[in-house]
């Protein structure tokens, strides 16, 4: 029997597997390059990039907690100017679809990186409008509809690259913000981000995070994702791209079942280095055993029960 | 670096919560050095735990890890016996930067910063000087490995148990003094390190120390492991995982 075809098609971009680093978890590939190749992946989003270098939160910047992790890193980042001369020749060479992830302080910081973005070799661009750990820009343009749209609408002026607008979780209703971006051009959605959240030492009396509170990643946060999924992509028709909490192929099916075009991985690899290779391989068997031809057999092929409420 | 399953070889419960493992991994010790470490898999955790590497055994193929229940994590690996197979990401970091071994060297650790100066101090023979501290003596380990390697060692202890009775600085300052050291190097808790930098900065002895910090993947990926250096006339962090554990105790802003 043939292989089933498990590339995907993201606004013109062809991805040879529907899975893809999650943005802050994978750096800028170097490290796990070391373990496998990375056109591997179908993609890599990249660490989240500012027009200047950004030194991050003091440590400690990471906090264990039942079935995943808070991270308060704070969008650490050496720029621009660094990152195309010393980091994209590098990422060229991979045969890997490269997202920039890019976060700002002002609409502008968000229009410059587009621009400058545009006349390089990266795929796509993917605008950071979620991140919690950081005073301005980030999630503070994402919660609520006005300034998604409004972001989005002037970064769509300047870039020419395919635009995935990362959504926060922290918003009211987040298929209202993914409705607005989309209305704004915006060529795909990813969601979500990560959940605040809070550990306190009880031997210090005092929060484990430098920043107190911090974004909560990993298996924990898959069924929040999962619904905000499964939500979204029933009201809007751009592609939406799912992550939160992914961790083995099961994880990834269910979000393509509700309606993800792809999956975005980030913690769980911190366990398990390779489990993007293995929710990769566990996605093509699925297809196999079950006799589909393609990712289309599935995405969005969740059957709700008619009479749920939700 | 590479992920490796590896057997447990052997086990011992060498101070109250502490333990003394050998674990079989060929691919690993083919690549490691003195003061890098090593990421443990423990199930149903999110995250791995780092643990520096206290022996290597080149020629069994085996790495000797020595660590203290911290948590949940460790509390796992230390319900792990001989026989049992654990999964090893490594090895991590960059080692300890040993130049002329033929030259006098100091090492000062501190508690679960004693294990990870041992195989740095071997090469160094009768040329190492260890100063160890630790809370009682009931906690005193790895003396008698450290002699075995040719060191003399000073034991301090907080309450006065074993050894001289307060902090490894006094002994160091005093051996700094009263001879020749080219190289000093330590791991322990932060205020001990910072005051080990003190010392040397102030006789002009070179001094690497070896960091800790919460840490995700331990690869210099997720950049949570921060640790602040004077890097180019500005502050900056750098990563204890990727960048460090060992530094120069120069570059660290204390």
């Amino acid at each position: 029997m043939t292989k089933p075809d498990i590339s995907v098609n993201i606004a013109g971009v062809k991805l040879n597997n529907p899975v893809i680093a999650a943005s802050g978890s994978f750096g800028y590939g170097r490290e796990y390059a070391k373990l496998f190749e990375l056109k591997e992946l179908g993609g890599i989003s990249l660490k989240g990039m500012t027009l200047e270098g950004r030194n991050g939160n003091p440590p400690p910047r990471v906090a264990e907690t039942p079935s995943g992790m808070l991270n308060c890193v704070g969008l650490q980042n050496p720029g621009i100017d660094y990152f195309l001369e010393n980091e994209l020749p590098f990422l060229k060479k991979q045969e890997t679809v490269l997202i920039s992830n890019i976060a700002g302080n002002t609409i502008s910081d968000y229009c410059g990186l587009a621009e400058r973005l545009s006349e390089t070799d990266i795929d796509m661009i993917e605008l950071n409008i979620s991140c919690p750990n950081v005073k301005k820009g980030g999630a503070a343009f994402g919660t609520d509809c006005e300034s998604a749209a409004g972001v989005t609408r002037e970064v769509r002026r300047h870039c020419k690259k395919p635009l995935i607008v990362k959504l926060s979780p922290a918003a009211a209703d987040i298929t209202a913000i993914a409705q607005a971006v989309e209305a704004e051009g915006a060529d795909a959605v990813s969601l979500i981000n990560t959940l605040l959240g809070m550990r306190i030492d009880i031997k210090s009396r005092r929060p484990v995070l430098s920043n107190n509170a911090g974004g909560l990643s990993g298996a924990a946060i898959f069924p929040v994702a999962l619904r905000m999924v499964w939500q979204t992509a029933r009201r809007v028709k751009i592609p939406v791209i799912g992550m939160g909490g992914v961790t083995k192929w099961q994880d990834a099916i269910e979000m393509l079942l509700a309606g993800a075009c792809a999956v975005q991985v980030g913690t769980a690899t911190f366990g398990d280095p390779y489990a993007m290779i293995k929710i990769r391989d566990g996605i093509e068997n699925y297809l196999i055993e079950n006799n589909y031809e393609s990712l289309c057999d599935i995405v969005g092929k969740v059957i709700p029960n008619p009479n749920g409420i939700l | 670096m590479t992920v490796e399953d590896c057997v447990i070889i052997s086990k011992k419960n060498i101070a109250k919560g502490v333990f003394d493992i050998w674990v079989k991994c060929p691919q690993i010790v083919a690549e490691a050095k003195a003061g890098q470490f090593i990421d443990v898999k423990c199930d149903n955790f999110t995250l791995r735990r780092p643990i520096s590497i206290c022996d290597i055994d080149n020629k069994k193929g085996q790495i000797r890890l020595v660590f203290e229940i911290r948590g949940e994590g460790t509390d796992w690996l230390a319900a792990k016996n001989v026989g049992d197979c654990i999964d090893l990401l490594g090895p991590l970091g960059n080692g300890f930067f040993l130049g002329k071994t033929d030259k006098p060297a100091v090492f000062v650790g501190g508690g679960i910063g004693v294990p990870p100066l041992l195989a740095a101090s071997k090469p160094f023979g009768a040329n190492a000087t260890a100063i160890l501290g630790f809370r009682s003596a009931c906690a005193v380990i790895l003396k008698e490995d450290y002699e075995h390697n040719g060191a003399s060692v000073t034991i301090c202890t907080d309450d006065g148990t074993a050894g001289r009775h307060g902090l490894v600085t006094v002994p160091l300052e005093e051996r700094l003094d009263a001879q020749e050291c080219a190289v000093v190097f330590a791991c322990g808790p932060k205020q001990m390190l910072k005051a080990v930098a003190r010392i040397c900065d102030k006789r002009g002895v070179m001094c690497f120390v070896s960091m800790e910090e919460r840490m995700a993947c331990g690869v210099g990926a997720c950049l949570s492991c921060a640790c602040k250096v004077k890097y180019e006339g500005e502050e900056k962090y750098f990563h204890v995982c990727k960048n460090g554990p060992v530094f120069n105790a120069k570059t660290i802003v204390w």
